[in-house]
């Protein structure tokens, strides 16, 4: 049992966070948050370059071939600098789904494009129900004849659909009946669509954390052709959840090197800023605090880091580790984030300051993929309570 | 990252899960139906003989060297074995102080006459330790004790007071932290003894707890005389020797307690099968399912926070932050398991045992109540946040 990092991983993380320093540093950082589109050519074509875009696709489909405590390390880095732009999207949710659920010829044709950085993609699953499991999924496909499907309904919170070329849809092609407890998972169909189809709308939503796009997607009669079925009508639910599975890892690992850097901005300020006569740090009432930060830190990365082995490993337990990740990680990046503030005083206030970057990072990671709430109550179920 | 055990290790887990099938002492198998612990004065005789038997089949001591009675094997047996344990809601070791800490600090710093002379008999639980450091006027400033040993010939004598301590009452040894130059800066001054507790001059005056068991007493020393073979670690050394000392007992010690959580947690919730709260099953009510899966979720964390301080320690790395965590992860799950423990039976939560209404006859009521000396015992909270503060974040001192 060792869980530790190799060699190769350390080498990853040197080279991600160094990559990061450089290309996207805090005045980067802002620059692209205020752009609708979050990221540049540029900057994707670099991260395409560095192979990160391909990172955990087999290398037939262009990819890297690297396993989810590899891309666990390079997340944790993207989330230390707070990263902007469409990755979480493309790399994880649409480009996911499309080499759980797409055939062979489907997988060919998009994940190469997605690793060399030519084809955005993201994945419209959730609703305004607000739902992360299968009984959300109300919007509709209804076949038209020929295999061709016709989709209608509603997307809410869907990442970066605004430049994404490929949405991965969620609808429902089979009887299975909205909020009906047996079979709701039956019926969930996965469509790629392009997003310039007709009927399709897009429309960009103002977001409290600017580094995270997030969009409302109208189907209003989108017909779809035969070969835009991705894996089998109305089995979508399955390698979905696999999907969501590797993402929220991933996104909880983005999470704990936030966090962590919170922990440090905290630390080096209570060392440097006096009050009354001494450095504030020196006090117990900020001590302890970072103290506290430093144990919800550590946790978080602990069930982070098991998580990713057991997904990789497709170990028993990663579904139930999955939600107990989330469930931590989601409460912990956002007290840290909270006291990270608090112990900044004023300063921590400002716009100026990173901090609300992380802070408003912290918030909106929360809720995506289910927040603690969510997550426990998984918990409880999986453990038959 | 490879979380799978090797083979050796597998074939360790399984050696430990058959010996534990068929060898659980059925009266403790029969009390423990709740799950939580037993007041262990209450266990006394049944504790040493299960750590008998235990160190007969060779799982006490796993990481200690062959030639003083251990197995030579390291950390990840001895996380396996509390695992083990745990699952199979086993009794604790009795002389956990022997164990946990002056075993491994005799290991560090004993001669090779001290350790051949001490080791053998913490392991077989011939010898039961208790910790003499806390005095009334030395708690987590623990550096400004006040007991004296003066030198007189090879002897020393010790003179003063020390209090906490737990297991006094029923310990042959002690290991003792007493000035020998008081002219010394304070951390400078101090030796650590190894302290026969039936010496004349030696008395133990139990103290009632918020339990109300005498779990823990006042020891007083009136001119104990201390042979000079007894120092461990060099004259006026004895503050580096202490904190090694509570470095296992932060590390070693407080891993088997967070593996022990998973018994209280299991206890927990087959409790909260049985209860009800409103009219409907605890387990079925949506707030209480959260506070149950919140613990669930924080004894995985504590024990991958564990394993993966464990894996640095192997490779020969210095421990990192994550290992600081332990203890303070520990006392606040631990703690708020046991306030839930209460939620659950609600207005039964009042009754101790002797009624015959008393949820499970009581015995979550004396781990409640003994569970609020964990944020104390050890080193407090608050001590725990300023060595995190100072030494893994580097803050200034106050």
């Amino acid at each position: 049992m060792d869980f530790g990092f190799t060699e190769e991983q350390e080498l990853l993380r040197a080279t991600a966070r160094k990559f990061l320093e450089n290309e996207c540093p805090s005045p980067t950082v802002r620059k692209l948050m205020d752009t609708p589109e979050g990221t540049t050519p540029e900057f994707w074509a670099k991260l395409a370059e560095q192979g990160w875009l391909g990172l955990i696709f087999p290398e037939v489909y262009g990819g890297v071939g690297l396993g989810v405590v590899d891309l666990v390390v390079l997340m944790e880095e993207m989330g230390r600098v707070v990263m902007p732009g469409p990755y979480l999207s493309t790399v994880l949710l649409g480009g996911l789904a499309l080499l759980e659920a797409g055939s062979e010829a489907q997988k060919k044709q998009w994940l190469p494009k997605i690793a060399a950085g030519e084809t955005r993609a993201t994945l419209a699953l959730t609703e305004p129900n607000a739902r992360w499991d299968a009984q959300g999924v109300t919007a509709t496909a209804a076949a038209t004849g020929g295999g061709a499907f016709t989709l209608s309904g509603t997307k809410l919170f869907v990442p970066d659909a605004h430049v994404a070329d490929l949405l991965v849809v969620a609808a429902r092609t089979g009887p299975g009946a909205v909020g009906a407890a047996a079979g709701s998972e039956d019926g969930v169909s996965l469509f790629l669509v392009p997003r310039r189809a007709p009927g399709l709308e897009v429309t960009l939503l103002p977001t409290m954390d600017q580094t995270r796009k997030l969009c409302e997607v109208k189907l209003a009669g989108v017909r779809v052709p035969a070969d835009a079925l991705l894996g089998v009508a109305g089995q979508g639910w399955r390698p979905l959840r696999r999907v969501l599975e590797r993402a929220t890892v991933a996104l909880c690992a983005e999470m704990c090197g936030g966090a962590q850097r919170v922990l440090e901005m905290t630390t080096e300020y209570a060392k440097i800023r006096i009050a009354f006569g001494k450095p504030i740090g020196a006090y117990q009432g900020v001590k302890h605090k970072a103290a506290d930060m430093l144990v919800e830190v550590e946790n978080a990365k602990s069930i982070t880091y098991y998580t990713a082995w057991a997904v990789d490993e497709n170990a028993p337990d990663a579904t139930l580790a999955v939600s107990m990740a989330k469930a931590c990680v989601s409460d912990a990046y956002r007290r840290v984030a909270g006291a990270g503030i608090q112990l900044h005083g004023g300063i921590g206030f400002t716009w100026e300051h990173d901090l609300h970057l992380y802070f408003k990072r912290a918030k909106s990671s929360e809720f995506t993929f289910g927040d603690a709430t969510h997550h426990r109550e998984r918990v409880a179920q999986l453990i038959n309570l | 990252m490879e979380l799978t055990p090797t083979p050796e290790q597998r074939s360790f887990r399984d050696e430990v899960r058959a010996w534990l099938r068929g060898n659980m002492p059925r009266e403790w198998t029969a009390r423990l139906a709740a799950s939580s612990d037993v007041p262990r004065a209450e266990a006394y005789d049944l504790l040493r003989d299960w750590q008998r038997r235990l160190h007969a089949a060779g799982f006490i001591g796993l990481t200690w060297p062959r030639e003083y009675g251990g197995r030579g094997l390291t950390f990840m047996e001895e996380m396996i074995l509390a695992e083990e344990m745990a699952l199979a809601k086993a009794p604790p070791v009795l002389n956990i102080l022997g164990i946990g800490m002056a075993g491994p600090t005799i290991i560090a710093y004993g001669t090779e006459e001290q350790k051949k002379r001490y080791l053998p008999k913490i392991l077989s639980a011939d010898e039961i330790w208790c910790q003499g450091y806390s005095e009334p006027n030395a708690g987590s400033d623990l550096a400004s004790l006040q007991t004296r040993a003066v030198r007189d010939g090879r002897e020393y004598v010790v003179d003063g007071q020390k209090v906490w301590t737990s297991l006094a009452h029923t310990s042959d040894w002690m290991m003792l932290l007493a000035r020998t130059d008081p002219d010394a800066p304070r951390h400078k001054g101090i030796t650590y003894f190894l302290l026969d507790m039936h010496l004349p001059g030696v008395t133990v005056k139990p103290l009632r707890q918020i339990t109300g068991d005498a779990e823990f007493n006042e020891v007083f020393f009136d001119g104990v005389r201390v042979h000079d073979s007894q120092v461990l670690g060099g004259v006026n050394n004895g503050w580096a020797v202490g904190m090694t000392t509570l470095m296992y007992e932060r590390l070693a010690l407080g891993f088997g307690l967070q593996m022990r959580l998973r018994i209280a947690l299991d206890g927990l919730i087959e409790m909260a099968r049985r209860a009800e709260k409103a009219g409907h099953a605890v387990t079925k009510d949506p707030v209480l399912r959260q506070k149950i899966a919140q613990l669930w979720i924080d004894t995985e964390c504590l024990k991958y926070t564990g394993a993966r301080a464990i894996t640095r320690l192997l490779k020969g790395e210095m421990p990192g932050p994550e290992a600081s965590t332990g203890k303070m992860g520990w006392v606040e799950t631990h703690q708020r398991l046991q306030e839930l423990a209460m939620e659950i039976q609600g207005p039964y939560a009042q009754l101790v045992k002797g009624s015959d209404w008393a949820v499970e006859d009581g015995l979550w009521q004396h781990a409640f109540l003994r569970s609020r000396a964990n944020s104390i015992e050890g080193g407090t909270t608050e001590i725990q946040k300023n060595i995190i503060g100072e030494r893994v974040l580097g803050l200034p001192k106050g």
